[in-house]
């Protein structure tokens, strides 16, 4: 780092990739190990009830459990506020 | 007993071979018995890091075809008496790598007495990488701190959790080590590129070793050695270090500040 680097503004850009990575990561997590629809069932999903509510992308949440030999598949919309 | 590891990343380009090669020179140094595999088919590439191009006979799909032993297929190093490499073959036909085959060999290595087994993967999550984990006890992914890199690696984690012989047979999990390549402190310290603390939140696996960005890499890539060997290198350092933790030892990480420089240096750049 010379005298002029310290004139030049750096962009702290590592904390925007953190956030990134932590929340897609997180997302990509909850579908894996399940069947492969999951990630296109939720984008068809997503395009029906925008059809109706003005929804945001992430207020989907598709999770795939299973409990005592059960598969229960999880659908969870959070609707914006009035 | 024998140890097979692999060597991954989903990325390409993040140091999946330079880190095959000195992990594997870096254990044969110790005096374990290592053979440093490429399932890299089609695109053969360890021979060059390791400088032993110009010897390549027989290759990986050769031995499993049956056109040659495995001993004849084997190139010992000229550097260390306990390292053997066996080459990827040139051929386009992806197929020519069958489990059954790979798991022969493996076993033939095995029986051999080899410490350690080093597979070197492909980029990708196709065939050739699915092969190279398939049959692994440990796995070190290799990361570079950078988003599409972190990104592919955790898809690589998940794999390594579902698609290997140790989670289809429900066996203890392959044992997973984060390697942090190309890390730059000073751009760390600068909030330009995540840290290894960031890197290590985001997918939750034990930090192996952090090797620091440097020049010493293409140097070595260039003359054929194996960065490990670059006594000089800080490079070399780390992956020293990343070896003895993969033996068992603690020790603190190193190279994660930026080497103090003089007045002069930081005042005019350099």
């Amino acid at each position: 780092m010379g005298l002029l680097a310290l004139f030049r503004r750096t962009p702290r850009t590592a904390s925007v990739a953190k956030e990134r990575l932590r929340i897609i990561v997180a997302q990509e997590r909850s579908t894996r190990g399940g069947p492969d629809y999951l990630p296109l069932l939720r984008r068809e999903l997503l395009e029906v009830i925008r059809k109706y509510v003005n929804v945001d992308p992430d207020a989907i949440q598709i999770n795939l459990e299973r409990e005592d030999g059960q598969e229960v598949l999880e659908l969870s919309v959070a609707l914006p506020g009035k | 007993m024998t140890e097979i590891i692999v060597v991954t990343s989903g990325k390409g380009g993040v140091g999946k071979t330079t880190t095959s090669a000195s992990i594997a020179c870096g254990l044969a140094r110790r005096g374990k018995r290592v053979a440093v595999l490429d399932f890299d088919i089609g695109l053969r590439n360890l021979d060059l890091i390791m400088g032993c191009e110009r010897r390549v006979v027989y290759d990986f799909v050769n031995v499993i075809q049956g056109d040659c032993t495995l001993k004849q297929a084997l190139i010992k190093d000229k550097r260390l008496e306990t390292l053997f490499v066996l080459a990827a073959s040139q051929t386009r036909d992806k197929d020519a790598l069958a489990p059954e085959g790979v798991r022969r060999v493996l076993d033939e290595l095995i029986a051999d007495g080899f410490d350690y087994i080093i597979c070197d993967s492909p980029a990708g999550i196709e065939k050739g990488a699915h092969l190279a984990m398939y049959y692994a006890d440990r796995a070190i992914v290799v990361v570079n701190p950078e988003v599409s890199s972190v990104r592919d690696s955790d898809r690589v984690l998940g794999l390594l959790a579902s698609k290997t012989a140790r989670a289809e047979r429900g066996e203890s999990p392959v044992q997973e080590h984060l390697l942090l390549t190309r890390y730059s402190p000073r751009r760390v310290a600068t909030g330009e590129m995540m840290s290894v603390e960031d890197v290590k939140e985001i997918l939750g696996i034990d930090v192996l070793g952090v090797i620091p960005e440097s020049q010493d890499v293409l140097s070595a890539s260039n003359a054929g050695t194996p960065v490990i060997l670059n006594e000089d290198s800080d490079v070399a350092s780390a992956y020293e270090d990343a070896v003895m933790r993969l033996l068992g030892e603690t020790l603190p990480l190193r190279f994660l500040e930026e080497p103090r420089k003089g007045f002069f240096a930081r005042m005019f750049g350099g």
